[in-house]
């Protein structure tokens, strides 16, 4: 059976706040302000399926997540997508799963290539996969989602300034910008500010889109696609809100890292529509 | 006691340089980056003769970790050079996720460690490097002692699947080692055979060693002497085989007691023959400026000290 977009990023979330509530810990708020850019992403844009999937991404498009903390919106979106059984999710954060608190490979799990979790990390590896795939004349793209308060890290910029540098054009990087972390706002926490201005000063292109909005998604991804092969490493800013899509987990810092009570997932499973089957606990 | 000759003094990194520039022409798989120390890490002939095989990332150690792991992933082989402080310690939680927790095969070529890195004093002269990347699951560390044994250890790295910490230093010294000898990872090598005393050095403490070992053997005292070129994986049959033969063992090294060698060694015999032993190394100190030889004079690390330990059991 065939699923439109809303419905698979609507079960997206339905897993994730299920996995969270499960676990009784993990991070709902940045999976599901990722969850729709995500969706797309895995759904439509990437030239990868399941079955070519292999770690060293030759042949194919390669995705890094570096905000490895939003693993529940990968796990979910990997097994929705096909790489292991959807049955799976129920071991989330449980002693022996492949599906760690944080992403891993060394439990070998289909559709992870690189262990994240510690933050700032993940863009230099995608820039060193980025300039592989340019060496062996592979002329796939790699993905890689970094998180807005994760772009404080230090190691981000040094990765802004070396991808620039080295013409990595082959590269399309994302923010999650949901304006929201641990402590408080990225604003009040850390003053991003400009996030634009600073990436282009960086010598990237920057795309802005909402990160809601599918017609809007396709439109970010096709802009960015556009400008690929350009000599300039690509920035998409997505404009997202942390929990979106229950209105009691929307837009606070307070969902970043909390799992729900039973009460409160049964609440949001009122908001969201089961479409594809919820795996079962 | 065996001749060890001195063909001539000759930094290590420079036998790393010659490594990579060999790895060059043999492993098209074989990757470079630095970060703004082309020349001190002697990459020169491999940028020069591979300049697409070759990144400078600039001073952006932690980047630099990153995007070797990325090449990695795609199936290349990485070396990244830089001094070893900024090698190890500054990018310590790069290498162990991007590197060792996600299995990639990345080569970290560590130059000017050591305290014989000299005039620049303790903020470059680490002395807690190996510890630091010992403790690292998966991780092999290497600690040649000379300009040929490096250049073979870089070759043997390579060859390796999985990450390595390859530790070399600044300064120019003996060059014993034979020059076409092929490195065995976690193999120790034997030096000499004696009875009565067991010396384990590893790095430029190897010479001194060899030095000591001459000096005891004259006064009558047989030394089982012993390279440690690989520090993990550690030979342990080797370590545990002349520890129950002469019952008293020391071990030098140009690193802090603490997290180095001889803990190591420690470690292994505690469990398997509680044995005597003695700590040629640096206890809970940082280094200060000077020449080389002078701080290994000052800070107990040469072949006076190691005759010294030999003789206090």
């Amino acid at each position: 059976m065939n699923y439109t977009l809303p419905q698979i990023a609507s079960q997206v979330r339905r897993d994730i706040v299920r996995m969270v509530t499960a676990a009784a810990s993990g991070h709902p708020g940045g999976s599901m302000s990722a969850t729709d850019v995500l969706t797309y992403l895995f759904f439509k844009e990437m030239n990868v399926t399941p079955e070519n999937w292999c770690r060293s991404g030759e042949g194919i498009d390669q995705f890094f997540l570096s905000a490895g903390h939003i693993s529940p919106v990968l796990y979910s979106l990997l097994a929705r997508r096909g790489y292991f059984p959807v049955a799976e999710l129920a071991t989330f954060r449980r002693f022996g799963s492949r599906l760690q608190g944080h992403p891993s490979v060394d439990k070998g799990l289909p559709g992870v290539n690189q262990a994240a979790g510690s933050l700032g990390q993940g863009l230099s590896v995608a820039i060193g996969a980025a300039l592989a795939k340019k060496l062996s004349g592979d002329p796939n793209t790699v993905y890689v989602l970094i998180g807005d308060g994760e772009s404080e890290e230090g190691q981000i910029w040094e990765a802004a300034m070396s991808a620039a540098h080295y013409k990595v054009d082959n590269l399309i990087a994302m923010t999650d910008w949901n304006h929201q972390q641990i402590d408080g706002t990225t604003e009040d926490v850390a003053g991003l500010g400009d996030l634009r201005a600073k990436w282009e000063a960086f010598g990237w292109t920057v795309i802005e889109a909402d990160g809601h909005d599918f017609t809007a998604i396709e439109q970010g991804f096709a802009e960015a696609n556009r400008r690929k092969g350009l000599g300039r490493p690509v920035m998409i800013l997505w404009h997202t809100e942390m929990g979106h899509g229950v209105d009691f987990m929307a837009g606070t810092c307070k969902w970043h890292g909390k799992n729900p009570s039973a009460d409160q997932c049964a609440e949001a499973m009122k908001q969201l529509e089961e479409t594809m089957g919820d795996f079962a606990l | 006691m065996k001749e060890f000759v001195d063909t001539g003094k000759k930094d290590t990194r420079s036998g790393f340089g010659a490594g990579l520039a060999e790895l060059g022409n043999t492993n098209p798989k074989v990757l470079a980056l630095t970060a703004d120390l082309k020349g001190s890490l002697k990459m020169d002939q491999f940028a020069a003769e591979h300049p697409e095989r070759f990144f400078e990332v600039g001073i952006a150690e932690a980047n630099m970790v990153g995007m070797a792991a990325g090449m990695a992933i795609a199936g290349y082989i990485p070396f990244i050079g830089t001094f070893a402080n900024f090698a190890s310690a500054r990018v310590l939680d790069q290498i162990r996720q991007s590197v060792c927790y996600s299995q990639t095969n990345v080569k970290i070529a560590a130059s000017h460690a050591g305290i014989t890195l000299g005039e620049d004093g303790a903020t470059h002269q680490t002395l807690e490097d190996m510890g630091l990347m010992r403790m690292l699951p998966g991780m092999v560390v290497i600690n040649p002692c000379d300009y040929n044994q490096t250049k073979a250890a870089t070759i043997a790295a390579a060859a390796w699947d999985g990450p390595v910490y390859l530790r070399f230093g600044r300064p120019g010294v003996p060059n014993f080692t034979p020059a076409d000898q092929t490195f065995e990872i976690g193999k120790a090598i034997k030096l000499n055979d004696g009875a009565d005393v067991t010396v384990f050095a590893t790095g430029h403490l190897v010479w001194e060693a060899i030095q000591a070992a001459r000096i005891l053997e004259e006064k009558g005292v047989g030394v089982d002497l012993i390279d440690i070129a690989t520090i993990k994986p550690l030979d342990k049959e080797a370590v545990i085989a002349s520890a129950r033969k002469t019952g008293k063992v020391v071990v030098a090294e140009e690193h802090l007691v603490a997290g180095g060698l001889g803990e190591e060694i420690a470690g292994v015999l505690a469990a398997a023959c509680p044995t005597p032993m003695r700590f040629v190394a640096i206890d809970d100190k940082f280094g200060q400026s000077g020449k080389p030889a002078e701080l290994m004079a000052a800070y107990g690390l040469d072949a006076a000290h190691i005759v010294e330990a030999a003789l206090s059991f």
